[in-house]
């Protein structure tokens, strides 16, 4: 798709489909819900009606969490794509989740903290201190930071993070069956009061990523590229790894680490809307939410009456991706 | 000289085996003297200790040991056929595969002897094995695009296992440790004769295969010359790493880690030739899973710490510092 206007169409076109798919997220699970009992709920909320509560307490929190969710992963994805250049790097192949998971399960074993609020910057400082170790180990070699090192040493702190939560979760075994759902990713049986202190870091995330389109564009041309246009490359990079964090460090905290989003979305958008972040970033936001929301659906779906971790679904259909990827991407070396 | 240093770390190794070994009949929630420890393998001394230490710490022991043994090898034949130092039956995701080998075995198979279960598991590493060779594959197999398809991989294999797992009628919290994490809790003596036919199997492979192993290290074209069949030999050293990979995992679980640090810390000793290396990492791998279960089981009584946290530790910091040192990758 080459003119702008076409890329308009396309975002409006994604925009309905985003729609349309939290309709279906509050519409199918367990009980099919209809269209004038959904209406209803959301216009004209009547507590006596069963349907109406389901919707309320139970599917509209669910879809507004895996909107949210999945456009934060999708974007963070994204981001650290263009930071580090390399296409197949996202909050979970490089160890953000992870690290954000250990600290959480830290804070509720060993500090017994069930706050929201502070769960929240328990996973910030998590994913946080993990974004810097990963860009130190990766950035070690002679020509700066290479694409392929960051993987491995993402993949290095992932075992390291998942055993050490492992080991926490053996010393502390009274929660220990809830968190396990929530170690692979859940946005099950999660109300608004999970969703609503971290929304704001969210929007502030997605806003400031958007903010920083324009830089990213001139990043993605290699750090000395950028110097020589007068970008102050640290900065950058500096405030990229904020977002980053904020999006994925917050979306860990309402859902544990839900795998690979972060590496589809970036590469479908790129496909629908160019290298252009300033369109591909609202494009993966957009995607990535619509992702979700169907991934979760099928997950209700799939094994009627249990359910699968969202995670599970996605790591199903983001592994296959990330071979591909990785296939594609060694051959053009 | 290298010969000397191999019986010197060879001796070195065994009597702290041995040490490993007499600590980890001696602790634990009831204190034995190694006077007692005697007695009570040998069927005399208080009936409570008896019970303790041959029902319970015994077999546990020797499964830790095996299951390390049988790891640290796996790891020093694949590093030795791929010839990449990051190579690890758990990086490349051969045990992951074992691991949904063994549930799928468990879950819908419940009627099947559980003799069968590393057979399982084995045909869960066989495939996965041959699936990341066969995508890693493009005019041979480059180590790097190998490691990275072995993330997707395992990535996708584990999240098989926890859907299994959350689904599976058996399910508990005991259970996903071990497909998890590893670990070698609660393993008695049937554990023992599961897992032992299928290394004294491997053990005679590896001790045919001896030479060809080392030609393995020579450049193909040399191998070639001295009259090696470089591709067959190197398939079977594969099918041999993924057998004992397999019957290990179908014990232990994925105790991560220890096929990547045990050839490395044999081969800084003894150097890269094959009937040196694979004793000394045996050894190695053994010290190391009955060590670490020996701390997880002691240090924070009355929890019982999964091996698998602690190889995990010791050895992801060591990944990292053997990519450290291998800058150019």
């Amino acid at each position: 798709m080459g003119s702008t206007a076409n890329k308009w169409i396309g975002l409006i076109l994604g925009v309905l489909l985003l729609a349309a798919s939290m309709l279906i997220s509050i519409r199918f699970g367990f009980t099919v819900i209809g269209w004038n009992e959904i209406k209803a709920a959301l216009w004209n909320y009547d507590e006596a009606s069963m349907e109406q509560v389901v919707v309320r307490t139970a599917r509209l929190p669910r879809t507004l969490i895996a909107a949210s969710i999945g456009a934060s992963l999708a974007v963070a994805g994204a981001i650290m794509q263009a930071v580090t250049r390399n296409p197949l790097a996202s909050p979970s192949v490089l160890g953000i989740n992870a690290g954000a998971s250990f600290a959480i399960v830290l804070a509720i074993t060993f500090l017994g903290i069930s706050d929201i609020n502070i769960l929240l910057w328990m996973s910030l400082a998590g994913s946080g201190i993990t974004a810097v170790i990963v860009y130190i180990l990766g950035s070690i070699g002679r020509e700066g930071l290479s694409p392929l090192r960051i993987i491995l040493a993402g993949c290095a702190l992932i075992a390291l993070f998942s055993s050490g939560t492992q080991g926490l979760l053996v010393l502390n075994q009274s929660g220990l069956q809830d968190v396990i759902f929530w170690l692979t990713g859940s946005i099950a049986s999660r109300d608004l009061d999970t969703l609503i202190p971290v929304f704001p870091y969210l929007c502030f995330g997605w806003i400031a990523a958007f903010l920083l389109a324009g830089q990213l564009n001139i990043l993605v041309l290699g750090e000395n590229t950028a110097k020589n246009l007068g970008q102050k490359v640290v900065y950058i990079q500096l405030a990229a790894g904020v977002v980053v964090v904020l999006l994925a460090g917050g979306s860990v905290a309402i859902a544990g680490p839900i795998g690979l989003v972060g590496i589809i979305v970036p590469y479908l958008s790129k496909y629908l809307a160019g290298r252009d972040h300033r369109w591909m970033l609202p494009y993966c936001a957009i995607i990535g939410a619509i992702l979700l929301l169907l991934a979760d659906v099928a997950a209700r779906l799939i094994i009627l009456p249990e359910e699968v971790p969202v995670g599970i679904m996605t790591a199903a259909i983001g592994a296959p991706f990330f071979i591909y990827l990785a296939r594609k991407e060694l051959r053009r070396e | 000289m290298r010969h000397r240093s191999t019986i010197v770390a060879v001796c070195s190794l065994s009597l702290i085996l041995l040490l490993v070994i007499v600590l980890n009949l001696m602790l634990g929630e009831q204190f034995a003297t190694p006077m007692q420890v005697i007695q009570a393998a040998s069927g005399q001394g208080s009936p409570e200790l008896q019970l303790i230490i041959q029902t319970l710490r015994a077999p546990r022991l020797i499964v830790a040991i095996l299951v390390g043994a049988a790891l640290a090898v796996s790891g020093a034949i694949l590093q030795g056929v791929i010839r990449n130092p990051l190579a690890a039956p758990d990086v490349v995701g051969i045990t992951g595969g074992a691991s949904v080998g063994a549930v799928a075995f468990i879950t819908y198979l419940p009627t099947v002897s559980i003799h069968f279960l590393p057979l399982a598991a084995i045909m869960g590493a066989a495939l996965s094995a041959v699936l990341i060779y066969t995508l890693a594959w493009k005019n041979g197999v480059r180590p790097l695009r190998l490691v990275l398809v072995g993330v997707g991989i395992s990535s996708l294999l584990s999240a098989i296992t926890s859907f299994m797992l959350v689904f599976s009628p058996a399910y508990s919290a005991s259970s996903s440790y071990i497909w998890l994490t590893g670990t070698v809790y609660g393993s008695s003596w049937l554990h023992v004769w599961i897992l032992l036919p299928w290394l004294i199997v491997c053990t005679i492979a590896i001790a045919l295969m001896l030479r060809p192993m080392d030609l393995q290290l020579l450049a193909d074209d040399t191998a070639i010359g001295v009259g090696s069949r470089v591709q067959t030999n190197r398939l079977l050293l594969v099918a041999i790493s993924v057998g004992l990979a397999g019957s290990a995992v179908s014990v232990g679980g994925v105790i991560g880690f220890v096929g990547l640090l045990a050839p490395h810390a044999a081969r800084s000793m003894v150097g890269p030739v094959y009937s040196r290396l694979i004793p000394v990492s045996a050894l190695f791998g053994g010290i190391v899973v009955a060590l670490a279960d020996l701390v997880g089981r002691t240090l924070f009584p009355p929890f019982d710490v999964p091996v698998g946290v602690f190889t995990s530790g010791i050895g992801a910091p060591f990944f990292i510092y053997l990519l450290y040192r291998s800058r150019k990758v």
